[in-house]
């Protein structure tokens, strides 16, 4: 009876997790294994084929370097910056209020509306990073039309969005850091920097690996902006895996092997979750 | 208990009349600005109230790319849409699904078949499949080039005149060019934007180099022919040898203010762009045909109606007497004035509405008149891979990361692959 019990109990929740998680992961998996069915040629099993496919897709390994290079730029200075946002404003300034929120604008506001914004900003002799390096009597540059630039304008804007948001779970850490440790140090006489490196970034490290962590997945999940500013071109310099996922399955139709991708997708993730999960959690000490 | 009894013949009855009646739903796309839902709304009313016995639900459905998605998972899940308004080249991915069936094979009595014939030729070509019939056109568009009045009076050209031709282009926007003391250039000469829509403008340049770039069953591509090759040359050439356009690719979306800031004097976009140019450029401007290589040309665009195949021959008859009321020559010319869009038969540019407003604005009718050179939209089976295949080579030479002739003919080689099983 009491068995029953529990399960009625766990029931809601474990409905839901298998009904939207864990079943369209295995459906995801099965459908990968199969080819795109259309009226005139009916699905049929083909094994690992579209894995192989997967393998020769020079657009795929592309989109996979450049979420490399997104995230790699994005999740470090994101950190950092959060970090020092959040040790700024948790020190008495003035208006301190003002500044706190005009931080944390950015992560209110939706990533589409964002990305408007942002185009405006990179659009060649119009917008205000032009007049801006115009200033300075540099020549007009095309940023997001260069394969070499438009990477860079999304990592910018991105941090943009992002830190704000990493910083209110650092600023929340920091309140609740006690404020004899502070002044233990200050009797001994340790420095700033010292006190920093030996107290409080090591007990900010539970916010740091939730922090790495979530900016790990945005930097996987958050291709809104795409949609707006550059649609992964030009030539494919700015297309991330999830948004090529999206062409695959819904410009192409391509269902099998867009099921193919979310899987590299789901085993990506997965592998960073446990590397993070089991490396860092032992430098780690909750209290 | 009487009541109740009553109550239950009276909500019988209900239904009885409302199964008398046929309702019809279509879904709808809309790409351009503008409150078009109320448009469409006020159109559906006033079908229904001309003709009772059909009821016709209109369902929004975000940009092309939704309306497709959101009809055929409709269509998958036994939900009933009987008709729609989608993108004119999704024909052979709807085609594929086996979704949608000819209008040849319901507008079958003399004035149908007439009906069918009313259309500019150019407009249909998306629509038609092996002969026959199953988009007609709607929402529909071509590109035009704009020229800033203002401008070609500042360089020293005559105003009232825009480049007829690829080399007059080029003559022209070098003089266009403008640049401040220290050598940066305040504005271009002629902008063609390509992201989003490369495709489509490289159609044009394309065809006015005297190539399609697919044949009309939708299963050859032509991205290689030394022409094609040429065209992207020289497009590639007004940024790389001729700076007379940015290096690199031009964004479709922020285009028009570019053109409407005075950033370029001349400026290649869709007719949907016209009223917004109108409403907001403070200079005078020009609307003119895409100028020509070996001929004139451009691309048409848009949306067209489908009827799907799940429907019973009543729902067909009234999608088509609904399909016929709205593209009426009288209601083709509402819509037109309302959007922006073409009309799109010869007979609604004789109605004395559109007569009118075409002799106030004379530049409503610039893309009627490019009709005769007009082109169908790139269109092909496996349609999203073979145009992203295009789109890629294009950015790819306009960045400048590889020759022309090369990324095109590595687009066609991966074309050819992907349409050969539809030969």
């Amino acid at each position: 009876m009491r068995h029953v019990y529990g399960w009625l109990l766990l029931a809601p929740a474990a409905m839901l997790l298998v009904g939207f998680t864990h079943y369209p992961a295995a459906a995801t998996l099965f459908d990968s294994l199969f080819s795109t069915g259309t009226v005139a040629r009916p699905s049929r099993f083909v094994g690992l084929a579209n894995y192989a496919a997967l393998g020769e897709d020079p657009i795929f390994w592309q989109v996979l370097a450049n979420n490399f290079w997104f995230a790699l730029g994005t999740i470090p200075t994101s950190i950092a910056l959060a970090l020092l946002m959040a040790i700024w404003v948790n020190e008495q300034l003035p208006a301190r209020a003002l500044v706190r929120m005009s931080y944390f604008t950015p992560t209110v506001l939706p990533m589409i509306a964002v990305a408007n914004l942002w185009l405006y900003f990179y659009t060649p002799q119009i917008g205000l990073l032009d007049k801006l390096t115009g200033l300075v009597g540099a020549p007009s540059h095309n940023w997001l039309g260069d394969p070499h630039t438009v990477m860079g304008c999304l990592v910018a804007m991105t941090v943009w969005k992002e830190a704000g948001f990493f910083m209110i779970f650092y600023l929340a850490a920091l309140q609740s850091l006690p404020p004899e440790l502070e002044e233990a140090a200050k009797l001994e006489g340790a420095s700033r920097w010292t006190f920093f490196r030996r107290v409080t970034f090591p007990l900010l490290m539970p916010t740091t690996l939730f922090v790495l962590v979530n900016a790990t997945i945005n930097s996987f999940k958050l291709v809104d902006h795409l949609f707006i500013l550059t649609k992964g071109g030009p030539d494919n310099a700015s297309n991330l895996l999830l948004y090529y996922i999206y062409q695959v399955a819904f410009s192409f139709f391509d269902t099998a092997y867009a099921a193919t991708l979310t899987v590299v997708l789901l085993a990506l993730l997965a592998g960073f979750a446990v590397v993070q999960f089991q490396l860092i959690e032992r430098r780690v000490h909750y209290r | 208990m009487k009541r109740l009894i009553g109550l239950v013949f009276a909500a019988l009855l209900a239904a009885s009349v409302t199964a008398n009646a046929v309702e019809l739903t279509f879904y709808y796309p809309i790409a351009v600005g503008g409150p078009l839902t109320k448009v469409i709304d006020n159109l559906v009313a006033g079908f229904e109230k001309e003709n009772p016995g059909i009821k016709i639900n209109a369902v929004y459905a975000g940009n092309y790319d939704d309306a497709r998605i959101k009809a055929l998972a409709a269509l998958k899940a036994g939900q009933p849409a009987q008709m729609s308004v989608l993108f004119s080249i999704d024909i052979y991915e709807l085609l594929e699904q086996d979704a949608i069936v000819p209008f040849d094979d319901i507008a079958t009595a003399p004035a149908d078949k007439a009906w069918l014939k009313a259309f500019y030729p150019a407009l249909m070509a998306n629509g038609t499949h092996k002969g026959k019939v199953y988009g007609i056109p709607f929402q529909r568009s071509t590109i035009v080039m704009y020229w800033n009045k203002d401008a070609f009076k500042e360089a020293g050209l005559d105003p009232e005149k825009a480049p007829a031709s690829w080399n007059e282009m080029t003559q022209m926007a070098a003089k266009l060019v403008k640049k401040d003391a220290s050598g940066n250039v305040q504005r271009w000469g002629v902008m063609v934007p390509s992201t989003g829509y490369a495709y489509w403008m490289f159609q044009a340049l394309a065809r006015e180099n005297g190539q399609d770039l697919m044949n009309k069953d939708g299963n050859i591509t032509n991205y290689a022919h030394p022409d094609v090759i040429a065209a992207l040359q020289y497009w590639r050439d007004l940024g790389a040898t001729h700076k007379v356009m940015p290096e690199g690719t031009v964004e479709w979306g922020t285009l028009r203010q570019a053109f409407t800031e005075g950033k370029t004097a001349i400026m290649w976009h869709t007719t949907g762009n016209l009223t917004a140019v109108k409403d907001s450029a403070k200079f005078p401007f020009g609307v003119a045909m895409l100028p020509a290589s070996k001929q004139r040309g451009s691309p048409t665009g848009g949306g067209n109606w489908y009827i799907f195949k799940k429907t019973t021959p009543e729902e067909r008859k009234a999608a088509l007497a609904f399909i016929q009321w709205i593209t009426a020559p009288e209601r083709t010319a509402e819509w037109s004035i309302a959007t922006g869009y073409v009309a799109t038969r010869p007979d609604a540019y004789e109605t004395p509405k559109l007569k009118e407003y075409v002799q106030g604005f004379p530049a409503a009718a610039v893309a009627r008149d490019q009709f005769k050179f007009a082109t169908a939209e790139l269109s092909t089976f496996q349609s999203g891979r073979v145009r992203k295949l295009l789109d890629d080579a294009i950015q790819a030479a306009l960045t400048g990361a590889k020759p022309p002739a090369e990324a095109l003919k590595a687009a066609q080689q991966e074309a050819e692959r992907l349409l050969k099983p539809y030969r």
